[in-house]
């Protein structure tokens, strides 16, 4: 099986989810190339070649690669995808942004979030926001698939390189689009989506002013910090900390839900959390179904409290 | 400007879904339906960009059987000028959504396209950018603010960790993220007014298109659960167990 892996980079580090989509990679064969659009992006090639059980880097360098957009790289990979068996790359707005368009290119189905592969052919992937799992099997001979990080463990990387490098010279400009700018959150706190703790906020918080208490809690765990749709409606808390079926799906080692009640569409956004710590004055809150750890209280009193006792533990 | 939006019918996203006792998909008697939360937004961006006076018309489409009408009024009850039914009882999947996107947009003379980013039931996130790629336009996936120039449209896109805008010509397709706008409630005399609004139904086998499913549903499954909720009496006790037993502190 020929397995071709699209490589999400930002010219300077290749990204971490591309490790978790290697070892997708080596359960459907062991023919993997990964293919390398940019611009001077010869430090991903380099890291890239680090990546064990890789036969060649394909490279496409050019100006006209260097943010990767979807309207000229689709057709790359398209080009180069269709003599291979798999297309991959990661569940992450780089892949969702661009492997779809390379499968209408291609003609064929996209299986989405793939986060287990069961045959050649067949692969589970998470509906209705992971509440309910499908097993789906696709006829296509060019499988395109985007890989949850989450779902599989990351490669570990080698001390020499491997891998052949080859340039691929096939030049597509893009006439349809432009890059602008990028701003990235520059924030001290680890993304929603990548954390390995997040402390997420719902109504009980009472107000905007309130909600900022989770800040301190969040900076002493190095979490990020999230919210239930309830507190983003009323204002509490950004739009873009939204955790749900209409936010973000997120999976941590830890969740610290504080006040939240647990409406169906929040927990279909955290629930795979590995463990869950529910704090809410409301005993019979729905939230306290899906955690590992409940304590029922006031978060008022409970918050000063915990930032104390982690901070014993820490010291 | 001639704007196209596509609106799916899904099961509302309060509702808690359950599958067929036989494991072969969803149960969908009985359980209320709604728009597809981000088609309600593209919806009321397209509104928005009707009301700045930059568009023209805006059409509304659905694919699916009949009960999709109710979906379609909705959206015209919101403001949208008519609506169209592409009516089928098969399972339309991304690919051939898009491929009848296509057509109609091309048999419409659309300049811009906008589509919720994916929908709650099947989660694909695919329709959008498949549909970009088969007409050759440019796609702005995930757009939290658009803003029209005389040859263009800057999409600013949610991307992981931050955001990223991107200059794209017209013809168009864009896809809504959560934080693109608030959709509006609907008014009684509006939901009067859309009844006299024009929706027509044509039969998805009248493009001729092969669609096909290319990917076959084995079962679904409602994934595992195995969390008992211990009720810890301190705070002390909770930070102890997270730093030893669970090790995630």
């Amino acid at each position: 099986m020929k397995i071709l892996l699209i490589a999400e980079h930002d010219n300077q580090i290749l990204k971490v989810a591309n490790y978790h989509c290697l070892t997708a990679a080596k359960e459907l064969g062991n023919e993997i190339d990964i293919l390398v659009m940019g611009e001077k992006c010869q430090k991903i090639v380099e890291q890239a070649s680090l990546a064990p059980g890789v036969q060649r880097i394909l490279v496409a360098d050019h100006p006209q690669y260097t943010h990767q957009l979807a309207e000229n790289c689709a057709k790359l990979i398209a080009e180069v995808g269709k003599s291979y068996d798999y297309v991959l790359s990661n569940a992450t707005t780089f892949g969702k942004n661009l492997l779809p368009r390379v499968a209408a290119l291609l003609d064929v189905a996209m299986v989405s979030d793939v986060m287990k592969i069961v045959a050649s052919d067949t692969f589970v992937r998470p509906i209705y926001a992971g509440n309910v799992l499908a097993t789906v099997q696709s006829s296509d001979k060019i499988k395109i698939m985007t890989i949850r990080s989450t779902a599989f463990a990351a490669t570990p990387i080698d001390q020499k390189p491997m891998a052949t490098i080859e340039n691929i010279n096939i030049l597509i400009p893009n006439e349809l689009s432009k890059f602008e700018n990028q701003s990235l959150t520059q924030s001290t706190r680890p993304e929603l989506t990548a954390a390995h703790i997040i402390v997420a906020g719902g109504r009980g918080l009472k107000s905007a002013e309130n909600f900022k208490l989770l800040e301190a809690l969040a900076d002493q765990l190095g979490a990020a910090i999230g919210a239930s749709r309830a507190a983003v409606d009323a204002g509490f808390a950004p739009n873009d900390y939204q955790v749900g079926q209409t936010g973000k799906v997120v999976a941590p080692d830890l969740y610290i839900a504080i006040g939240i009640s647990g409406a169906i569409q929040h927990l279909a956004g955290m629930k795979d959390s590995k463990v869950i710590v529910a704090i809410n004055k409301d005993p019979d809150a729905p939230i306290f179904q899906v955690a590992n750890y409940g304590l029922v209280g006031d978060l008022f009193d409970i918050l000063p409290q915990l930032r104390l006792e982690l901070d014993k533990v820490s010291s | 400007m001639k704007i196209l939006v596509a609106v799916k019918r899904v099961i509302d996203y309060k509702v808690s879904v359950r599958i067929k006792q036989d494991g072969s998909g969803i149960e969908t008697s009985n359980v209320k339906m709604s728009i597809n939360p981000f088609d309600e937004i593209a919806i009321e961006e397209a509104l928005r960009i009707k009301e700045k006076g930059l568009a023209s018309e805006i059409i509304v489409v659905s694919i699916g059987g009949d009960a999709c009408q109710e979906n379609l009024r909705t959206a015209l009850a919101m403001g949208a000028d008519r609506a169209i039914l592409i009516k089928t009882n098969e399972d339309i999947q991304p690919l051939a959504t898009a491929k009848i996107l296509k057509a109609l947009a091309l048999q419409e003379s659309i300049n811009l396209v906008i589509l919720g980013k994916q929908a709650i039931d099947t989660d694909d996130n695919q329709v959008g950018q498949m549909l970009a790629g088969l007409l050759d336009w440019p796609q702005g996936t995930f757009a939290s603010k658009l803003e029209f120039h005389d040859n263009g449209v800057t999409v600013t896109r949610e991307i992981d960790g931050g955001l990223e805008s991107l200059f794209l010509t017209l013809p168009a397709v864009v896809t809504t993220d959560l934080r693109l706008n608030e959709p509006r409630y609907i008014s009684l005399p509006n939901i009067v007014q859309a009844k006299r609004k024009s929706l027509d139904v044509i039969l998805a086998e009248s493009f001729n298109l092969d669609l096909a499913p290319h990917l076959k549903i084995i079962n679904v499954a409602i994934p595992e659960k195995h969390r008992q909720c211990i009720r810890v009496e301190t705070i002390a006790d909770l930070v102890r167990r997270l730093k030893h037993e669970d090790r995630v502190i």
